[in-house]
């Protein structure tokens, strides 16, 4: 292997690229794009649950309970009902996601040393939503219900629950969001890119030229991959950068670490890319072959937005081919939870074993026989 | 439009089902598309978070503290998957990731809870913030209603909360999401092979061929959209029928609204498809800008993410969005049955959006074909 060959080959396909104005585009606007969206635009934390009361009590009691639902910040009170149709009617049209409704009876009750009930009628549609709305009502009430006195004496819970988040204090879907964006991200530069890189010789004819000169295929592949390596280590310290200190994602762990497992991984991912321009050898094939091979399961069934815990048993054993998920570990542990090479060093191994194999499909499978 | 116009249109849509049916390549988008979308919607998807893995730090040793694990257990929402007595084992557990929960039982634990003042703790790894919400909240749920069980009567919460859910009362996250994959095939379906077919066909030159035919631009258009307008109705009955006999969403609407607002939707999606046309060479650059379009319609338009979650100016955005409102349409229509008189402000934003899209789009598409 001559390292002379290997870097000429490789600043070759960079000045293509850097040429190609909407591979460029994919390469740099795309991580900016899906990292403005995901850090700003949308998220999983629940604020302001627009919510409607319906105090039938209209008791001191009543108000202060529903001030302790003001106070909690989650709930925003943004009208009063005084009937069920009116209810329904707010709910159908999907104006208010929550009503609060204290029956008549619900100072007496308490006063008398009853359980008083409160009612929550939560728009179930977002079944996701609307389970997390509960857990806040449910808190907000046992909260209440553990300050009021009755009869002189707090009556605090037999047995409590002091709970404690780790990692991720504030429980915020940024944290969450932006560790594992880093793995999609790399996903789109290392397999999209790439995959037009051979296709892209065989459809314009220049694979001929390539069949022509002295360089091995080994030298051919490494010199694709090396551009996109580079594209794709900005990106990872562009994203974590931006997520550190524009979104305030906490990092933990071992910068240097990260940098080494981003590494193989991204060759991996390049690797296959190649690997799949290689067979196809069409460029409109290639990048719909590696969009369902690595971008939508690194997106879907890595863990990134869905949790695998809760997938069924059959899909659950497909994600163990998802090289994704393994790297996600990495970004996570690394930025949230700040462990070092002791904990991810399974991951690590795969890291390296997934660069390996990238780089050896893409070799195996380019020929520079014509014909 | 003449009737000799009308029989144009039909030759083209003729050739164009032709074409698709020999291009096993297009074949494939049409129909694995769909299927690993509502596979992976149908039960990938969930929020039910059951048996999570959990860990046990018992420090207490009694009967009581065991009895406390076993009712965490048989709730059927947590697995121990270790037991210890040095917190060191439970860090090491969270930091894996082997575990979600720990659960600290402290010393004098059975004491503590004959006089009524027991505390445990619970660790949560929060890197799934959505994860660890639901966790807590069982967890926290489970541990209160034992103590007031083992503490026997007299000690019950002066306050209850009674929830009810509306429309979706198993709180069953697949009725929520399945519905969604309808509007977003359609809009794969219509938006990118509209925009596919006819770069294609200036890509290999043939459309040169079409143009000194005596199809009129408009013409061209209509055949060019009608096959993808068919086959997005297609899928839809078939998504729609799978919704409902497999994966057994309710329907509790009428099919005819949906029919009449997915036409609606098909305006803006060969719109987009249309406009992407215009300004591409090639089916490679087609792909990518209409993946670049796309995504970000997807994420802002409450397939995923609640848009009541976003920040005031991305709602505003997403008003521009129709993916947004056919999502509502749809997701309206499929769990609350809900009619015109709710949904009119949606179907009023998707003939807007179609009609405004549709027309910037064929009057680029004149000017370049022109």
């Amino acid at each position: 292997m001559s390292l002379r060959r290997l870097l000429a080959i490789a600043r070759k396909e960079a000045l293509q690229l850097s040429r190609d104005s909407r591979s460029m585009a994919l390469a740099f606007a795309m991580p900016l794009l899906l990292l403005a969206i995901f850090g700003y635009a949308i998220s999983w934390d629940i604020r302001d649950i627009r919510t409607a009361v319906w105090d039938q009590d209209l008791s001191a009691d009543s108000r202060e309970l529903l001030d302790a639902f003001r106070a909690s910040g989650y709930f925003s009170f943004v009208t009063t009902v005084s009937s069920a149709a009116e209810v329904r009617r707010l709910l159908d049209r999907a104006e208010v996601r929550l009503v609060l409704v204290v029956p008549p009876a619900f100072a007496e009750d308490l006063g008398a040393g009853r359980t008083a009930a409160v009612q929550a009628l939560v728009d179930g549609s977002d079944a996701n939503t609307a389970t997390i709305v509960l857990a806040y009502a449910r808190a907000v009430v046992q909260e209440h219900s553990s300050k009021l006195r009755v009869a002189g004496e707090t009556v605090r819970p037999p047995l409590t629950a002091d709970a404690r988040v780790w990692y991720n204090e504030e429980l915020e879907s940024k944290n969450m969001i932006v560790p594992g964006l880093v793995a999609v991200i790399m996903m789109i530069i290392g397999a999209m890119l790439t995959s037009l890189t051979i296709a892209r010789e065989w459809e314009r004819g220049t694979m001929e030229q390539l069949a022509a000169t002295p360089v091995t295929r080994l030298e051919v592949v490494l010199g694709k991959l090396l551009p996109y390596v580079v594209i794709g280590m900005t990106d990872v310290a562009v994203i974590s950068l931006a997520g550190i200190f524009l979104f305030d994602v906490p990092f933990r762990g071992n910068p240097i670490l990260l940098a080494i497992l981003s590494f193989f991984f991204l060759l991996g991912a390049a690797g296959l890319g190649v690997f799949l321009s290689a067979a196809a050898r069409s460029q409109l094939l290639a990048t719909q072959m590696a969009m369902m091979a690595t971008y939508l399961p690194a997106l879907l069934l890595s863990g990134f937005m869905f949790a695998i815990s809760v997938m069924p048993k059959p899909l659950q054993l497909v994600t163990y081919l998802v090289p994704a998920r393994y790297f996600l570990v990495v970004t996570r542990g690394i930025f949230l939870k700040g462990v070092g090479v002791e904990v991810l060093r399974t991951e690590g191994l795969l890291m390296i074993a997934f660069a390996v194999a990238g780089v050896t499909l893409a070799v195996h499978e380019f020929r520079k026989e014509i014909g | 439009m003449t009737k000799g116009g009308l029989r144009r249109v039909g030759v083209l849509v003729r050739k164009e089902f032709l074409q698709l049916a020999r291009d096993p390549r297009l074949r494939r988008v049409l129909f694995l598309v769909p299927i690993i979308q509502l596979i992976v919607f149908g039960y990938a998807v969930s929020t039910d978070i059951r048996h999570s893995a959990t860990f046990v730090v018992d420090f207490d040793g009694t009967a009581e503290a065991r009895r406390l694990v076993e009712v965490l257990e048989s709730s059927g929402y947590f697995d121990v998957v270790g037991r210890s007595r040095r917190p060191a084992d439970l860090v090491r557990a969270l930091d894996h990731g082997d575990a979600v929960l720990g659960v600290v039982i402290p010393t004098g634990y059975a004491d503590d809870l004959s006089r009524r003042e027991a505390t445990v703790q619970l660790l949560v790894d929060g890197t799934n913030s959505n994860v660890a919400t639901v966790v807590l909240g069982y967890a926290e749920r489970i541990v209160n209603g034992h103590g007031i069980a083992a503490a026997g009567a007299g000690v019950a919460p002066p306050i209850e909360l009674r929830d009810r859910a509306w429309f979706n009362p198993d709180l069953d996250s697949r009725d929520y999401n399945v519905p969604a994959v309808v509007g977003v095939l359609i809009l794969v379906i219509c938006f990118m092979l509209t925009a596919l077919a006819i770069v294609r066909e200036r890509e290999i030159g043939t459309l040169e061929q079409l143009m000194v035919s005596p199809l009129t631009p408009l013409e061209l258009v209509m055949g060019k959209a009608i096959p993808f307008a068919l086959i997005g109705l297609f899928d839809l009955v078939v998504v729609t029928g799978i919704a409902v006999l497999w994966f057994r969403v309710p329907f509790a609407g009428s099919p005819l609204l949906l029919l009449g607002s997915s036409l609606l939707f098909l305006l803006s999606g060969l719109g987009l498809g249309l406009f992407v046309s215009t300004v591409t060479r090639t089916q490679q650059e087609a792909f990518m800008a209409s993946y670049l379009l796309f995504f970000p319609m997807i994420l802002l338009s409450g397939f995923m993410f609640p848009v009541s979650s976003m920040p005031a100016l991305f709602r505003w955005i997403s008003l521009a969005n129709p993916l947004r409102h056919f999502l509502e349409i749809v997701r309206g229509i499929f769990l609350k049955g809900v009619g015109l008189a709710e949904l009119w402000p949606q179907h009023v934003a998707l003939a807007v959006l179609g009609v405004c899209l549709l027309a910037v789009a064929a009057a680029r598409f004149e000017k370049r074909v022109g």
